[in-house]
């Protein structure tokens, strides 16, 4: 499955990421925050007024907000 | 003991670093900035157990070397010795968030593979015990091989210790440095070895921190989070309207009184007339202002400093991505109610060149604070102050209804030039979340002081040679008996000339002579309409209550209203030109935000001038 459909607060690790589908400079910044294959995430809220996005990713004892592109394109497995 | 030695700030964003160079330093700081570029350069001196005085600069927060941002960009060449014109620093401090070790531990190991002398700062500690965290300095100093502080800005815990291990880095260093030079390490390793020192430095953890969570689940919130955000956002307003009122009408008073003063003490004559009719009125009614500039950036950096604003970002990231923006362009934005040019220094955060681009080209179409005296001056003078709720009046409303027009223009022209001038991919949002933190006292009112210290800075310059010039201007050549000394002026001339261009749309001559000072800072305007009045004028009173009264009794709704309009949209002042020439590295893109302003503040303050008349109000 990938990131984007992982339910809220599941906890889980990305377990491959197609960095071909997010841009370099976004793929540069991601890779600096920890957020790359092997990391241990979980997703704590998604979406604005009904929407999917942004999503606010747990990793470690960090928050990060990204968009939905960029988690379509984490495959992610439970823990 | 040469020359004066040098040291430097470096870490990861949200590490705390800001707050523990206001307690290393104090509020004696001088703030520039990089010459070529505009990201600000903090310095400020410490004095070392030896009684040797130390430069130490505070540089912008960074993820890693590989940089990806204008202002990391900064940070990279200072602490590698390439930025032209700074000298490399003698010793790096390394702050670290203790909370967040993993996470900081990388970037950490990149600095210190550079082999300049670093300390580490091992900070916030105490919001990491909070969080339940047990850590272990030494630990975290064997592994990592330099000596490690833990520190709590807030409290002054831990400073003396980080200034004494300051003073020893280079000892210590020289000492160290016959290792071997260093190998390449990749970033997997690096955030292997950085996970690895963190367990070995956490000698307990409990939970996950509740408050933090808890916050995040109400802010966040996929309802609730905008209508909170809307809601803070008018309380800011009604706030910057209702609560600087007191203040405002002692400054006015002051400025009457001595005013009163001078007239009673200097004889009559051309001297007496500039002080009067020139400084006082022209420079007072800028200054009058003050207390509302001061709220609005008071607001604005207690979101910053508590951890609000980049939930604001959150929630607002989805209507801009809407525009083919992203939350990020959101802080700028912010940042541009109080002053285009903070605002878009703060661009320099968004990688992205067309996103930053486009903010860029937006940044003056937010309300910023020079306009407040405008819109103040004319909803006093025009809106009647009527009760719409408790709490909630009229003036309140309109002032609203403005900063929505602004904001809604922006959103309409980023629209447009997303897909025209700046046409491109559409932008990511990545950003770190930081932890809530309560606000430090201090850092507010070192952030406020230096914010008011600007703006009376402007007053004293910009504002008051530009209401000299006019009061000079307005004065000459003098009036024959029975004509009207404005008329007779050059600058009444010079109005006169504009004025066609300027009538269709409601103006008077008064306006079109506010509008051409106006171009050097937007506040003149008032104090330009100020002095105009004042010259005209046979009585002494030369307040603010009194040229609110000249406009109540001398415009129509219809000219006050477009009045209103035109500043939403004004072509924006000279300082905002220069920085967005030199963020843009050109005058292509300044010349092009001008040109599209000014169509806009007159095709505006037409229709709302034609709209009103028809209207009959």
């Amino acid at each position: 499955m990938t990131l984007e459909t992982l339910p809220i607060g599941q906890r889980a690790r990305i377990v491959a990421v197609d960095w071909e589908r997010i841009a370099p400079e976004d793929g540069k910044r991601l890779r600096a925050l920890g957020i790359d294959e092997g990391a241990r995430i979980a997703i704590a809220h998604r979406g604005v007024l009904g929407g999917r996005d942004p999503i606010a990713l747990m990793i470690g004892r960090m928050t990060v907000a990204l968009r939905r592109a960029h988690a379509e394109a984490m495959t992610v497995e439970h823990l | 003991m040469t020359r004066l030695r040098r040291a430097a700030l470096v870490g990861n964003p949200n590490a705390g670093k800001s707050a523990l160079f206001n307690a290393l330093t104090g509020a004696r700081q001088k703030i520039a900035n990089y010459p070529g570029v505009t990201v600000e350069r903090k310095a400020g001196r410490l004095v070392l157990p030896s009684g040797e005085p130390v430069e130490l600069i505070d540089l912008p927060g960074s993820y890693s070397f590989d940089t990806a941002s204008p202002d990391e960009e900064v940070t990279r060449k200072v602490v590698m010795g390439d930025f032209p014109g700074e000298a490399k620093p003698d010793a790096l401090v390394v702050v670290l968030d203790a909370a967040n070790l993993e996470q900081h531990l990388v970037f950490a190991q990149e600095v210190i593979e550079l082999g300049v002398p670093t300390v580490v700062a091992l900070n916030m500690i105490d919001l990491a015990e909070r969080d339940g965290l047990v850590l272990d300095p030494d630990a975290l100093a064997q592994a990592l091989g330099v000596p490690v502080i833990p520190t709590v800005a807030v409290r002054r815990r831990g400073l003396e210790e980080l200034i004494a291990a300051i003073g020893t880095a280079e000892t210590l260093a020289a000492a160290r440095d016959h290792d071997a030079p260093r190998p390449h390490i990749t970033l997997p390793e690096r955030r292997l070895t950085a996970s690895n020192i963190a367990k070995g430095a956490i000698l307990s953890e409990s939970a996950e921190h509740r408050i933090h969570a808890g916050l995040d689940k109400i802010l966040l919130h996929p309802w609730f989070g905008p209508l909170i955000l809307l809601a803070v956002l008018f309380v800011i307003f009604q706030a910057v309207f209702a609560w600087a009122t007191p203040f405002a009408d002692a400054l006015d008073a002051g400025a009457g009184a001595l005013s009163g003063l001078v007239v009673s003490n200097f004889p009559e004559g051309f001297l007496r007339d500039l002080v009067t009719e020139g400084i006082i009125a022209g420079v007072g009614s800028v200054v009058v202002f003050l207390p509302q500039i001061v709220i609005l950036f008071a607001f604005i950096l207690l979101m910053e400093a508590t951890g609000y604003m980049a939930r604001a970002a959150f929630v607002m990231d989805r209507l801009m991505a809407s525009v083919g923006l992203s939350g990020k362009s959101f802080i700028p934005l912010l940042s541009s109610f109080a002053c285009a040019i903070p605002g878009i220094m703060a661009t320099r955060s968004i990688a992205d060149p067309k996103d930053r681009l486009t903010t860029i080209l937006v940044a003056p179409l937010m309300t910023c604070s020079a306009r407040l005296p405008v819109y103040g001056i004319i909803i006093a003078a025009v809106i009647p102050n009527t009760r719409l709720a408790p709490f909630v009046g009229l003036q309140g409303v309109v002032l609203f209804a403005l900063y929505i027009a602004g904001i809604v223009g922006a959103m309409v022209v980023a629209l447009v030039l997303r897909s025209s001038v700046t046409k491109g991919a559409a932008s990511g949002f990545i950003m770190e979340l930081p932890r809530y933190q309560m606000p430090i006292l201090k850092d507010l009112l070192i952030g406020l002081w230096q914010r008011a210290w600007v703006f009376l800075r402007r007053a004293g310059t910009i504002i008051f040679a530009a209401t000299v010039i006019l009061w000079l201007l307005l004065t000459f050549p003098k009036a024959d008996p029975g004509e009207s000394q404005v008329d007779a002026s050059f600058a009444g001339q010079i109005a006169n000339a504009m004025h066609p261009v300027f009538e269709p749309i409601g103006f008077n001559r008064e306006m079109t002579l506010a509008l051409v000072p106006a171009m050097a800072a937007r506040e003149v305007a008032v104090s330009s309409l100020a002095t105009t009045y004042a010259v005209d004028s046979e009585d002494e009173d030369k307040t603010l209550a009194a040229l609110q009264g000249k406009i109540t009794a001398m415009w129509s709704l219809p000219t006050a209203l477009a009045f209103l309009a035109w500043f939403v949209f004004a072509p924006q002042c000279i300082s905002t030109i220069a920085v967005a020439r030199r963020e843009t590295n050109g005058w292509k893109w300044p010349a092009f935000m001008v040109g599209y302003l000014f169509a806009l503040a007159y095709v505006f303050a037409g229709l709302t001038y034609w709209a009103a008349v028809a209207l009959g109000l």
